[in-house]
C-alpha cells in the first residue's frame, strides 16, 4: 500500500492557491488518472473539480508509486488519495465542529462547504484542510463517503485543451536558446558504428550545426527542428554500420519452440521453483495458438528535453517510472540521484514501455556534451518503429480431456516467450543501464541485459495463463526464453492477449463439441458469481440482436484481468469480406470494476482495448531481416484505422460497496479471442497465428 | 522570401521554402497544435485545413502553400462550423492522450465546412487518412456525427 511509504496526509493533498492540490506518483497517459483522481477528491470532500490542482509528477517531490503500468493506478494512487482525502474530511470536520461550537453530525458538506444546519454558518472546506496539522497520518481505516447519488460526469483535464490543439506535449517544449537534436539510428541494438564520413561532418559543423559522439552513439542539434532533421539524414545516408552476423531471420515460432528455456510450473497464477507437471496421456482438444512480436506504436514518436547546468541534470519525459528512470541514468553517468531531476510531460499514448525512457537517456547524453543549453530530442517515426522494445513473440500450447458431460477435465498448457520486464529499474548486473540501448552503443562497460524470469503472480508472461475456469487437473508451464532476435519489454496486457486467446478458443471449441452455446458452457466452469453476473448481462444484451447472417459471424469472449481485476464478457459480431477481411461491426461488452470512480473514463479505457486488441487481432506484427527491422511506417506496419471501427456497446455492473480495481488492460485480450471466435463463426477456419488479416483467413481456407 | 496566408493573415516565412509546413507552422510560427506523428503524412495528425479541405502538411514543402488559404486548429476555434465541432468532441469526450486530436478535429471540420450530411460509413471512409492509436475512434465518430448532423 503506498500510503506505507507514504504515510502522511501532506504526502498526498495539500493546499494551494484557494484550492486543493493533489499528489501523485502516477502519470497521465491518456488514461484519464488525473480526472478520476480529482473525482475521488470531490467525493470526498465535496470540493468542486475546478477548485483541485494535480501537482506535476517530479521526482524529489512527488510520492514514488513506481511505474504507471499494470492498470495498478486507480487501486493504488487512487486508495492512497481516498484514504488521504476521507482522513482530511473527517479531521476537517471535527476542525469545524469546534470553530462553529458543534458537533460533527451536525454539520453539512456540500460544494465544499461545511454549514451547520442549526445556525446556516458555513466554512470552506479548501481553509479547513489548509488548518490541518502538518504531521497528520493517512488513516487507514478512514471510511469513504457515502453519497447518495453519483457524482455527475465532469469533463475530463485537459480535454478542451487538445481539441483547441492548445495542450502542450513534450514535443511542443521550447526554452530560451534550446536546441532541436535527433539521432542516428542503428540498424539493430549493438551494431558499431564502421565509418562516420568526415566530408559530412565538416558539412554540418560549418552550417553551425553540433555533432555528438559516444562510441556508435551519434547525434546531431542545432537552433531549427527541421535542418536538424535533414543533417541527421544526411549523416545516417553517408554512415556505415558494422551488424556483424546480422539479425537471426526465419519464421519466429520455430525459433521459439527450438529455443531452451527455463521452465517452471505455474500454481494458483505463480511460478515456483519446483518440478514440472507431466503432459496429459492423451487429448481432446490439442492447437497451438502464436502471437508476432507487437509493436506500442505511439503516435507521436518519443521524446524528451534535457539540460545539464552545474552539474546537475533535468529532463523532462513521458517516461512512465520516473524514480526507476532516474536511479538507471545516474547509475550510467556515474552522478548521484540527488542531482537529476525528472519531471513528467505529456507524450501520446504508450501502451507500456515504448522509447520513452530510451530518449530520455539520450537527450542527457547531448545535454551532457552542451552544457547550460535545453536540448529538445525527438526520435523520427524510423526510429521509434525500428528501435522501441516490442511485446515479445508468444506460443502458447494447449492440450485439453474432457469429461463424460463435455466438460473440462485435465488442462497441460505452456506460454512461452521472451520477457516483458525490459523496463529500466534496479537489478542484478547493472539492469537499469543495460535497459537503456544507448548504452549498447557507447563505449560503457555496461553489460548486456540479461532476462530473469518474473516469478510474480500473474505477471509476464503468465498475466491470465491460469484460466479463469473450474479445471479439476490443471498443468501449466511458463517458459522464458532469451536472446530472440528483437528487443522485447512490457506492451499493455503483458501475455494475457496470447493467453486470454488460448483458453478463450478452446473453451469455443470445447463448446461446440459438447453441443453447448458458447456463453453457458463457460458459465458451468465459473464458480465466481460475479463472473456469472457479467455473462448473464451478456447474454440479455444479445438476446435482442439478431445474429450476423451470411457471411458473418459471432465470436463470444470472457477474462477477468489478471484473475483479479476488471472482468470483461463481449461479444463481437463481424463479416467476412471476399479478400477475407474481416470487417466489425459490432462489440458489446459488459464490465464490472468494482466501484466505479469515473464511469466514463471507465468506459472510454474499455472502448480503447476493444479497439487496440482488435488491430493486434487483425494487422499487426513486426517483421525483419538479417539487417534490421523492416516495419519503420504506417505503411509497412499497419493497424486498425477508422474504416474498420465497430459500433461498441458498453454495458458497466457497479459494486458501490466492493474496491475500484484497474480497467486499463482488461479488455484487450478478450477482443483478439472473440475475433478469432467470431471468424470461426463466419466461416469455419480456426485461425490460431495472429494477426488474422486477410491473407492469413484466405491462406486458412486454402488449406481448408 | 516566402508570403503563406495563415488563419487570416499573410505571414512572411524566414524558413527555407523547402521546409515542410508543419515544421514551419510550430517551428517559426509557434503554431504547436498542428502535430507531427510520421513526417510521412501516413497518420494525419499534421492536418490542416488549405483551401477548405484537409491537407496534410508534415512532409510537403510550405512553398507548395503559396497563396492557398491555410486555416490551423488555431484558427478552427474562430470559424463557427470548427466551434461546433471542437465543442462535439468536448460533449463525447472524443479523446484520450489528445496527440492525434488535433488534426481529426481539422478533417471533421472540413467535413462540416463542406455542407453535406455524410452517413457513418462516409464519415468512416473521410477519417481513414487519421490514426488514433488509444482507440477514442467510436467517440470521435460520435462527435463528428453529432456535429455534422
Amino acid at each position: 500500500m503506498n500510503v506505507t511509504d507514504y504515510p502522511l496526509l501532506r504526502d498526498w493533498l495539500r493546499v494551494g492557491d484557494g484550492g486543493l492540490i493533489l499528489r501523485t506518483g502516477k502519470v497521465d497517459l491518456g488514461q484519464r488518472i488525473s480526472t478520476a483522481l480529482v473525482r475521488i477528491a470531490t467525493e470526498e470532500l465535496s470540493v468542486p473539480p475546478d477548485r483541485i490542482a494535480i501537482a506535476p509528477v517530479r521526482t524529489g517531490d512527488s510520492p514514488d508509486e513506481g511505474i504507471t503500468s499494470g492498470s495498478n493506478s486507480i487501486e493504488q494512487s487512487g486508495l492512497a488519495q481516498r484514504l488521504a482525502c476521507a482522513t482530511a474530511r473527517i479531521a476537517a470536520l471535527a476542525l469545524a465542529a469546534d470553530r462553529l461550537g458543534t458537533t460533527p453530525d451536525a454539520l453539512d458538506l456540500d460544494d465544499g462547504r461545511v454549514t451547520h444546519r442549526g445556525t446556516n454558518r458555513s466554512l470552506d472546506m479548501v481553509d479547513l484542510v489548509a488548518a490541518l496539522p502538518e504531521d497528520l497520518p493517512v488513516d487507514r481505516d478512514a471510511p469513504a463517503r457515502v453519497l447518495p447519488e453519483p457524482l455527475p460526469e465532469f469533463e475530463p483535464r485537459g480535454l478542451r485543451a487538445m481539441v483547441e490543439g492548445r495542450y502542450t506535449y513534450v514535443h511542443d517544449l521550447d526554452r530560451p536558446g534550446m536546441l532541436h537534436a535527433r539521432v542516428l539510428r542503428p540498424p539493430m541494438m549493438d551494431a558499431r558504428l564502421a565509418d562516420l564520413p568526415q566530408d559530412i561532418v565538416a558539412g554540418l559543423e560549418s552550417a553551425g550545426l553540433h555533432l555528438i559522439r559516444d562510441g556508435s552513439f551519434v547525434a546531431v542539434a542545432g537552433p531549427q527542428e527541421w535542418p536538424v532533421v535533414r543533417a541527421a539524414e544526411r549523416l545516417s545516408n553517408g554512415c556505415r554500420w558494422d551488424i556483424g552476423d546480422g539479425l537471426e531471420t526465419g519464421d519466429i515460432f520455430q525459433i521459439l519452440a527450438a529455443r531452451e528455456a527455463q521452465r517452471f510450473p505455474v500454481i494458483d497464477g505463480t511460478p515456483k521453483k519446483a518440478p514440472l507437471p507431466d503432459p496429459l496421456a492423451s487429448a481432446d482438444f490439442d492447437a497451438r495458438f502464436e502471437r508476432p512480436y507487437t509493436m506500442h506504436g505511439a503516435l507521436a514518436p518519443s521524446a524528451a528535453l534535457a539540460e545539464w547546468r552545474d552539474g546537475r541534470l533535468e529532463i523532462l519525459t513521458h517516461s512512465q517510472g520516473l524514480y526507476f528512470l532516474r536511479g538507471s541514468i545516474a547509475d550510467s553517468l556515474d552522478m548521484a540521484e540527488a542531482d537529476i531531476v525528472l519531471e513528467h510531460v505529456p507524450g501520446s499514448g504508450c501502451y507500456g514501455h515504448n522509447g520513452a525512457d530510451d530518449v530520455a537517456f539520450e537527450a542527457a547524453l547531448i545535454a551532457r556534451a552542451i552544457p547550460d543549453t535545453p536540448i529538445l530530442l525527438k526520435w523520427s517515426r524510423a526510429d521509434e518503429h525500428g528501435r522501441e522494445p516490442l511485446g515479445t513473440a508468444m506460443a502458447v500450447s494447449v492440450q485439453a480431456q474432457v469429461d463424460g458431460k463435455g466438460g473440462l477435465a485435465a488442462l497441460w498448457m505452456e506460454t512461452r516467450g521472451d520477457t516483458h520486464r525490459g523496463r529500466p529499474r534496479k537489478g542484478a548486473n547493472r539492469a537499469g543501464p543495460a535497459r537503456l540501448s544507448a548504452n549498447s552503443l557507447r563505449d560503457t562497460d555496461v553489460p548486456r541485459f540479461v532476462p530473469e524470469p518474473n516469478m510474480n503472480n500473474h505477471a509476464g508472461l503468465h498475466r491470465n495463463f491460469d484460466p479463469i475456469y473450474t479445471v479439476p487437473d490443471k498443468r501449466l508451464v511458463k517458459a522464458l526464453v532469451a536472446d530472440l532476435p528483437l528487443r522485447p519489454s512490457a506492451l499493455r496486457c503483458l501475455g494475457a492477449p496470447a493467453n486470454v486467446l488460448a483458453i478463450e478458443s478452446m473453451m469455443d471449441e470445447l463448446a461446440a463439441q459438447a453441443g453447448e452455446d458458447p456463453i453457458a458452457y463457460r458459465r458451468r466452469h465459473l464458480d465466481d458469481p460475479r463472473a456469472v453476473a457479467v455473462l448473464d448481462a451478456l447474454e440479455v444484451m444479445l438476446r435482442d440482436r439478431p445474429m450476423p447472417g451470411e457471411g458473418g459471424g459471432r465470436g463470444i469472449a470472457y477474462a477477468q484481468y489478471k484473475n483479479a481485476m476488471t472482468r470483461v464478457g463481449l461479444a463481437v459480431d463481424l463479416e467476412i469480406a471476399e479478400t477475407g477481411e474481416a470487417r466489425l461491426t459490432d462489440v458489446i461488452l459488459v464490465a464490472d470494476a468494482g466501484r466505479i470512480v469515473d464511469p466514463d473514463g471507465l468506459r472510454a479505457q474499455l472502448e480503447g482495448g476493444v479497439i487496440q486488441g482488435a488491430s493486434w487481432a487483425l494487422h499487426e506484427r513486426v517483421l525483419w531481416g538479417p539487417e534490421g527491422r523492416e516495419t519503420l511506417d504506417w505503411d509497412s506496419y499497419p493497424v486498425l484505422r477508422f474504416d474498420n471501427v465497430p459500433r461498441i456497446a458498453v454495458h458497466l455492473l457497479d459494486h458501490p460497496g466492493a474496491p475500484s480495481v484497474g480497467a486499463g488492460e482488461a479488455s484487450p485480450g478478450p477482443t483478439v479471442a472473440a475475433i478469432a471466435n467470431a471468424i470461426h463463426a463466419a466461416t469455419g477456419l480456426r485461425l490460431r497465428r495472429m494477426p488474422f488479416d486477410a491473407d492469413a483467413v484466405v491462406a486458412a481456407a486454402l488449406q481448408a | 522570401m516566402l508570403t503563406l496566408r495563415i488563419n487570416g493573415e499573410d505571414r512572411r516565412i524566414n524558413s527555407d521554402p523547402d521546409t515542410p509546413l508543419a515544421y514551419v507552422l510550430r517551428d517559426e510560427l509557434g503554431l504547436k497544435g498542428t502535430r507531427i506523428g510520421c513526417g510521412l503524412e501516413q497518420c494525419g495528425a499534421c492536418a490542416a485545413l488549405v483551401d477548405g479541405e484537409a491537407v496534410l502538411t508534415c512532409s510537403t514543402p510550405a512553398a507548395v502553400f503559396e497563396g492557398r488559404e491555410i486555416v490551423t486548429v488555431e484558427g478552427v476555434s474562430a470559424l463557427p462550423e470548427g466551434r461546433r465541432v471542437q465543442d462535439a468532441f468536448v460533449a463525447q469526450a472524443a479523446a484520450q492522450c489528445g496527440y492525434c486530436t488535433a488534426g481529426l478535429v481539422v478533417a471533421v471540420t472540413a467535413l462540416a465546412r463542406a455542407g453535406a450530411a455524410p452517413d457513418r460509413e462516409a464519415i468512416k471512409q473521410a477519417l481513414a487518412p487519421h490514426l488514433c492509436r488509444c482507440g477514442s475512434h467510436p467517440r470521435v465518430l460520435a462527435a463528428a456525427e453529432e456535429a455534422l448532423s
